[in-house]
């Protein structure tokens, strides 16, 4: 057994073997709603919802399980970043009414990227003063942890409030993201073919990032083992600090997205959707972003499907993949090596 | 020496923290006669509510060092218990009776199961499991809208003898006329003594000292031959029988019961920031904590009002003093309590009674 083991390692590190498995759940839960669902059509709408919404849920959800994979620190206030991008977005763009009406998507574009670019560094900075202010005092104290980012939550949201009212806030849609392109019979929502645009977008730079760089390769180990990587003389407290402020970041463009695909923002929709989030991460295998991807469409998909099949179980559809998914892969779809 | 056995042996230790307690039990006592008017004897039945449901908590987070988000689960059971039962079979007795007897049930077996289910796990998996079966079972209860009246909740009738029309005597005593709400709030404020002390009875146990050796060290603990899990489980259990109490008696109190009285998360989140600035791992912090939380509340809204009117020429100040933001201050002062005082009020006011000893 040592003998093969060390001249495997002589000639080349083992490739890490794929597990293909819970890619095949996406295509086989999808061509399995099929049939149930009836007409092609509906089902191609409702399949772009739901990967629209699992796009989104993404964007939120990886930062968050890089977090907790780094450190072990889950963060039950990452909500708050959402509702500031998403507040971000409305004061941006309603400065903006004049590019947002006008019927040429290229003005629209250029009036929602600057309220992106405006949500992430923002949502990434405050997440800078979160880390240090909040979270760092209580590394390694989980109860702590857990009780301190949700009276950051709690803070936050009422600044918030004392920022921008404690009211809903209608965020339309820009003029050309709106309606809808006909396939065949099938009609897809615009807004859905941008958001699954854009989710695949952040999901092909960060899969770059971490596959392919230097940095990405030393998040990597620190989810596996963080202190072989500090023995190595790598800080993994600053590691940790831009892994922090990068997912507060992409929590806000979730924001902005979530804001949009619900065209009304509240002061409490981070919290609502932190649920769905740790359900997200859970069933991915908290640490693995491979997994968060699966996890947030099989979420979105699920809850499409099952809003049209059933509404009354469409409410517990999380919940419900989450248990059928821990009961065949209790760490969930990618589990994280140490835990 | 009695009294050293009524409090389990576990007294004050402090001799301020012994006077603030007489006095919120002297005051609860007090209310309706010193404080008349509706607003007040709400405040106090919701304190003597409160104390329970906290003290409940703190048997969970303080003592075994578990994170539960789904306390106000059994809390919106115990009170949903009584609200069905009364409202489908009038009000009398036998009907508040079996709601609290079937309530409790569905709590022990909720609490029970997922205890047994998801307490092998870490503190973290824990809050998140049981936030995400809280959130369910808020949509199952808003569902159910036949049984519970969904969002707008249920209105019901009180048995006769806590109801405002029973009058014990024509003639008001003290200037304080007796009538059933009266009956009502001093039987709830006996129940909150009872149950209180039945608590520090439970925590001041030899199963209570376990229950505390988890929380310090679990390996340890278990390396000492005690099943981890099995007290785990036990203490879930108790503290949702509890919560399922204080619900009944909420809603026995209050005599409706509706999502946002009693089942949502904002519910939970007060009760999590009154264990800890109360004081966490001691059952007189939640005393403290709901009492002062309550308050706070309920009249330094007056106060905020005033100071913001006062600072109406300063823009951030005054939307920061505004009185919608009361728990702004709270959370700030929450999060200061997790680092400064980690034992909270209370735990600070023994430190310094030991300081002068």
């Amino acid at each position: 057994m040592t003998a093969s083991t060390t001249t495997l390692a002589q000639d080349a590190l083992p490739a890490v073997k794929l597990d293909r498995i819970p890619l095949l759940l996406l295509p086989v839960l999808a061509l399995a709603a099929l049939p149930l669902i009836g007409s092609f059509s509906t089902w191609v709408t409702l399949t772009f919802a739901g990967l629209a919404m699992g796009m989104i849920i993404f964007i939120i959800a990886s930062g968050l399980t890089l977090v907790f994979g780094l450190m072990d620190v889950l963060n039950f206030g990452h909500g708050v970043f959402i509702t500031l991008g998403a507040f971000l977005a409305v004061s941006v763009l309603g400065r903006m009414t004049g590019w947002t009406e006008s019927p040429s998507l290229l003005r629209n574009l250029l009036a929602v990227l600057p309220a992106m670019a405006a949500a992430m560094v923002v949502a990434g900075g405050v997440g800078f003063a979160f880390e240090r202010l909040i979270i760092r005092p209580v590394y390694g104290q989980p109860l702590k942890q857990i009780m301190i980012t949700m009276g950051g939550m709690i803070v936050g949201v009422e600044l918030i409030k004392v920022i921008w009212g404690a009211q809903a806030i209608p965020l339309p849609l820009p003029t050309a993201f709106r309606g809808s392109l006909l396939f065949g019979e099938a009609a897809v929502e615009k807004y859905r073919l941008i958001s699954v645009v854009v989710g695949l977008s952040v999901f092909a730079v960060m899969f770059w990032v971490l596959s392919r760089t230097k940095l990405g390769l030393l998040i990597r180990a620190g989810v596996q083992d963080r202190e072989m990587v500090e023995s190595l003389g790598y800080r993994i407290g600053r590691l940790f600090i831009g892994v922090f402020v990068a997912g507060s970041a992409l929590a806000g463009l979730g924001g902005v997205m979530w804001g949009m695909y619900q065209q009304t923002i509240t002061p409490e929709m981070g919290g609502q959707i932190n649920v769905l989030l740790f359900i997200v991460i859970i069933i991915g295998g908290m640490g693995s972003v491979g997994g968060c991807f699966i996890g947030s469409l099989l979420v979105g998909l699920v809850a499409n499907y099952a809003g049209f099949l059933a509404p009354k179980v469409a409410l517990f559809s999380n919940i419900l993949l989450m248990v059928i998914v821990l009961m065949w892969r209790p760490e969930g779809l990618y589990p994280v090596g140490k835990r | 020496m009695i009294f050293s056995r009524l409090l389990s042996g576990d007294l004050p230790r402090s001799r301020v923290l012994a006077v603030v307690l007489v006095a919120i039990l002297a005051g609860l006592l007090l209310t309706p006669f010193a404080f008349p008017g509706a607003k007040a004897l709400n405040v106090a039945a919701k304190i003597c509510v409160f104390i329970v449901l906290v003290a409940s908590f703190d048997l969970l987070l303080g003592y075994t060092g578990i994170v539960s988000f789904a306390h106000t689960m059994f809390f919106g059971i115990g009170a949903y218990g009584v609200a069905i039962a009364l409202n489908r079979m009038g009000p009398s007795w036998s009907a508040v009776a079996l709601g609290v007897v079937v309530a409790l049930l569905l709590s022990l077996v909720l609490s029970l199961l997922i205890g047994l289910f998801s307490l092998r796990v870490k503190a973290m998996f824990y809050a998140m499991i049981t936030l995400a079966v809280a959130t369910a079972f808020q949509t199952f209860a808003s569902q159910l809208s036949e049984f519970t009246g969904g969002e707008d909740g249920l209105t019901f009738k009180a048995p006769e003898l806590l109801s405002p029309g029973f009058s014990l005597s024509e003639h008001p005593f003290l200037g304080v006329s007796l009538d059933g709400r009266l009956i009502a709030f001093y039987l709830l404020v006996a129940v909150t003594l009872v149950l209180f002390l039945l608590m520090l009875r439970i925590v001041n146990s030899p199963f209570g000292r376990v229950l505390q050796a988890i929380r310090e060290n679990a390996f340890r603990a278990e390396a000492l031959g005690y099943q981890t899990v099995v007290y785990r489980t036990c203490s879930n259990v108790l503290s949702a029988v509890f919560a399922t109490l204080a619900g009944a008696l909420l809603a026995l109190w209050l005599r409706y019961n509706g999502p946002d009285t009693s089942l949502s998360f904002e519910i939970m989140i007060d009760i999590l920031l009154m264990v800890v600035i109360g004081g966490m791992g001691t059952l007189y912090g939640s005393v403290v904590g709901a009492t002062l939380f309550i308050i706070v509340q309920n009249y330094l809204q007056d106060l905020m009002k005033l100071a913001s009117e006062g600072m109406s020429r300063v823009p951030l100040l005054r939307d920061l003093l505004h009185p919608d933001r009361w728990l702004l201050w709270l959370g700030i002062l929450f999060v200061l309590s997790v680092y400064r005082f980690p034992t909270g009020i209370v735990g600070k006011l023994r430190t310094k009674a030991r300081g002068n000893t």
